[in-house]
């Protein structure tokens, strides 16, 4: 049976994980990129264990499809918990194939070996043997056995200690690490004329107003419905790119109109339809029912750099450099647009702003492959304009979210029900997908309809909506729209945030039904030691008082999820007081995530996941008024320094695990429904609908 | 072509330009490689671009590069260096005050002006002072607290 983590099974090879590069340093390659999340920090903490040297030999490179691990995308808090996973038993597979080689050079046995900062002590005493004195000798182009013993916990030095992020004094030094900074010889700078729409096709080019607009020297790459201006100056392109939107015309243009931006437009409209468990009971067998309806809108990432692309089209190889979350499916995907084999093409990772899944980055790396096809060996960097992110990056699908449950005659949910209607969170372009620019390119294949995101993997419109709690019959209906308004993907926890926003508070729902104080009801309906202590943990740290009473303006609300139900465990409470919006006073999080292989990187995590979250919930929705109208950060506003909480973390490993649970995610359902219970508290009405802006506060209110 | 001459960073420079509309923000990344000023919006509106001018700090990404003939312009580059790291440098290290540090450097310049002006702030201050620069990853309490922690570096408190 074969062990190794997936990782590594996929990518067994050790030399694609592991090297010595010259004296005293150590180079591990890992399949997933940093996006902020410190996840390059955590993979040389893990490196550095296993293979017993200091931290500052480890340099961790990342992200390419030469000579690396694919594993495929950097998404769904799997890093740690996978990734790192692999990570940790390649190095201790490595570690094992010197200290064998090293006993055979010293004529000992392996057991009276051990490592320290990369030199063989024998019985504690120097050998003169180091990883690099026997680099030569240890072939490392053989695949992982898998029988190395990790390290036990108590045996670890870096993993389980906060650490300092690697990569964060260049970026407080204004370093050019970013996608964004780099600059090569000869290079061009591009924008694109972006189609309104799929199917829109080019009518008239006002070239002599364009090139007017720009001021200096531009010219025009075109093929088929893609359109781009391409120079020396970024300012005359840039100037070009804006004026262009005004000077070319389109066919075939749609016009979204406010109702569609709305959750309530999915119903109503074609489906794909699926059952998840049994059969909803059509006779309530003498029980309550319960049904609340929850929505939330269409969400940007918005991340705060628009997307940037290079690439090079040079004696035959195409090279792209981009900041997306998988190298390898982008590779793919642009090998099936561009009519190239995948081994013509090299695709780099280079940091860009943070992206919280899947944005622009693949298609401004596509767009810049198409014209650098178009243009054979001249470097082309295309970057976004910020109105075009706005309008192009694929959405969080709008969500709505029915829940019925039975509710015995201790007022305990018997059978739940959670029905939903969302679009495909699975656009991205590994799945099938095209790229943007594939739809404005003559001679395309057609793009199969995408499928939604696997149950295996966590699935997307379904995440989370089954309940962690103790209910004898559960379901989910899932009826996934397929046709969207907008362009729809991967943002986030996918449908965690929505599903945890509804479940949780139709928990809050029958606990005020059954007159049993919120923390107490979950409590009584959950057996799952960990999800019980992260609660309790919480509600310690908040110093709950149960049935504190609301109504008055100041509320405070707790939620709880596992995210996946098969990461970390997350508790939340938010204090908060309520007039004609909304301020957030104070969050408490209690986190169980195992092994934290970084506390305090997670714990940035976290905290990034509740203001995240806050922001979604407070303000965020894209608004649609005969196309697309968040435009940017006046008509998409997120939330302020000023409006930001205080927030205190903490992570517990009640099971004393040693196993990572993923953190990345955890928090955005849990202060999603905290902030509506609370909110629920504050008014003493409750508000099922996101984002919660100020009208439907006033709706609430005049109830 | 016009030539406009100011100091970057106490170091004078001069800049020859087709467009003397070129945005500063397009003059020191693209013309003097100084990339820690970075691009966000195009539109005054994220801070991503901010600088100080003649001490003052400003968005510099629609701002005309004719505009600051004459003047003094301080980027990121020019707070410290990791040998020698401005105090906001330090303590946003110290505080791990960051994601993917994408608007780090408009929050430094914002900072410092905040600082130079108002040494002792409260946190309502700085949170009213970075107002102007988003950060979309979720870092601001550590933020907050690594301009706390740098204001009473810079006041000999700590």
């Amino acid at each position: 049976m074969n062990t190794l983590p997936g990782p590594l099974n996929d990518n067994p090879r050790l030399d694609l994980w592991v090297s010595f590069p010259e004296a005293g340093k150590v180079a591990v390659n890992t399949g997933r990129v940093e996006l902020g999340q410190g996840v390059l920090t955590a993979m040389a903490q893990i490196a550095a264990d296993e293979l017993d040297v200091a931290m500052t030999r480890v340099t961790v490179r990342s992200g390419a499809t030469d000579h690396m691990p694919n594993e495929g995308y950097t998404a769904g808090s799997q890093s740690i918990q996978f990734g790192g996973l692999a990570m940790g038993q390649a190095c201790a597979d490595v570690r094992a194939l010197f200290l064998d080689s090293a006993a055979k050079v010293l004529g000992c046995s392996a057991d009276e070996l051990s490592v320290r900062d990369g030199k063989f002590l024998r019985n504690g005493a120097a050998t003169g043997q180091d990883y690099w004195t026997l680099a030569g000798a240890v072939d490392l182009a053989v695949n992982a056995s898998g029988q190395a013993k990790r390290k036990a916990a108590a045996d670890l030095t870096f993993v389980g200690r906060s650490s300092a992020r690697t990569d964060l004094p260049a970026k407080l030094f204004g370093e050019p690490v970013f996608i964004h900074d780099m600059r090569l010889a000869g290079m061009k700078h591009a924008r694109v004329v972006r189609q309104p729409n799929r199917a829109a096709t080019i009518g008239t080019i006002d070239v002599d107003a364009i090139r007017r607009a720009a001021k200096g020297p531009i010219s025009f790459v075109r093929s088929g419905d893609f359109l781009a201006i391409v120079g020396d100056d970024e300012h005359a392109v840039e100037l070009a790119g804006a004026a262009a939107v005004n000077h070319v015309t389109w066919e075939h243009v749609e016009t979204p109109t406010p109702l569609q931006q709305e959750a309530n437009w999915l119903l109503q409209r074609p489906v794909v339809d699926r059952l998840l468990g049994s059969p909803e009971p059509v006779d309530a067998q003498g029980k309550q029912r319960f049904e609340a309806t929850y929505s939330r809108g269409y969400l940007a990432h918005a991340s705060i750099s628009p997307s940037c692309g290079l690439a090079e089209f040079r004696d035959g190889h195409l090279t792209v450099w981009t900041h997306c979350q998988g190298v390898f499916p982008l590779r793919g995907a642009l090998a099936r647009m561009l009519k190239l084999e995948a081994k013509a093409i090299t695709v780099h990772h280079v940091q860009g702003s943070g992206c919280y899944g899947h944005n622009g980055a693949d298609d401004a790396a596509a767009d810049a492959a198409v014209i650098a096809l178009q243009m054979p060996g001249t470097p082309i960097r295309v970057r976004w304009r910020r109105e075009e992110e706005f309008i192009h990056e694929p959405k969080s699908p709008a969500m709505l979210v029915k829940v019925r449950a039975l509710v015995d005659a201790a007022g305990k949910p018997a059978d739940w029900t959670a029905e939903i209607w969302s679009g495909n969170h699975n656009g991205r372009p590994g799945g099938g997908n095209a790229l943007l620019a594939g739809y404005a390119l003559p001679d395309q294949e057609p793009f199969p309809q995408a499928g939604e995101v696997p149950e295996a993997v966590g699935g997307g419109a379904t995440r989370n909506a089954d309940p962690l709690y103790d209910i004898a019959d559960k379901r989910i209906i899932h009826h996934m729209v397929t046709e969207t308004p907008v362009r729809v993907s991967a943002l986030r926890g996918l449908g965690a945030m929505p599903n945890v926003f509804a479940l949780e508070c139709a928990i809050d729902e029958l606990a005020e039904r059954a007159g049993v104080d919120p923390v107490a009801y979950r409590l009584s309906i959950v057996s799952d030691p960990r999800a019980r202590a992260v609660i309790e943990h919480v509600a310690a740290m908040a110093k709950w008082q149960a049935n504190a009473p609301g109504g008055d303006g100041r509320g405070r609300g707790i939620a709880f999820a596992r995210y996946k139900n098969r990461a970390a465990y997350s508790a939340v409470v938010v204090d908060l007081e309520v007039d004609d919006e909304i301020r957030l006073r104070h969050v408490w999080c209690a986190t169980d995530a195992g092994l934290a292989v970084n506390p305090d990187g997670a714990i940035n995590q976290l905290e990034g996941g509740i203001i995240q979250s806050a922001s979604w919930v407070l303000k965020e929705q894209v608004r649609l008024d005969n196309g697309p109208a968040s435009l940017d950060w006046d008509s998409y506003p997120v939330l302020k320094f000023s409006e930001v909480p205080e927030i205190a973390v903490a992570l517990i490993n009640p099971t004393q695990s040693d196993m990572p649970l993923g953190v990345g995610e955890a928090t955005a359902g849990p202060t999603a429904a905290a902030i509506g219970n609370a909110v629920s508290h504050a008014l003493g009405s409750r508000i099922r609908d996101l984002p919660l802006t100020r009208e439907r506060i006033m709706t609430s209110l005049l109830k | 072509m016009a030539a406009f001459q100011f100091t970057v960073n106490g170091k004078p420079v001069s800049v020859a330009l087709d467009n003397e509309e070129t945005p500063l923000l397009d003059v020191l990344r693209n013309e003097l490689g100084l990339m820690g000023t970075r691009f966000g919006c195009g539109l005054e509106q994220c801070g991503c671009c901010m600088v100080l001018i003649d001490g003052q700090p400003e968005k510099c990404c629609t701002k005309p590069t004719w505009s600051v003939a004459g003047k003094h312009v301080t980027t990121v580059e020019g707070l410290g260096s990791p040998e020698r790291p401005h105090p906001l440098q330090q303590a946003f290290i110290d505080e791990q005050a960051g994601q993917c540090g994408y608007c780090l450097s408009g929050i430094l310049i914002s900072a410092k002006a905040l600082l130079e002006k108002n040494p002792s702030p409260t946190r309502s201050q700085i949170a009213l002072a970075l107002d102007g620069n988003i950060c979309r990853c979720g870092s601001h309490n550590r933020i907050l607290r690594a301009v706390e922690k740098a204001a009473a570096v810079m006041l000999g408190d700590v």
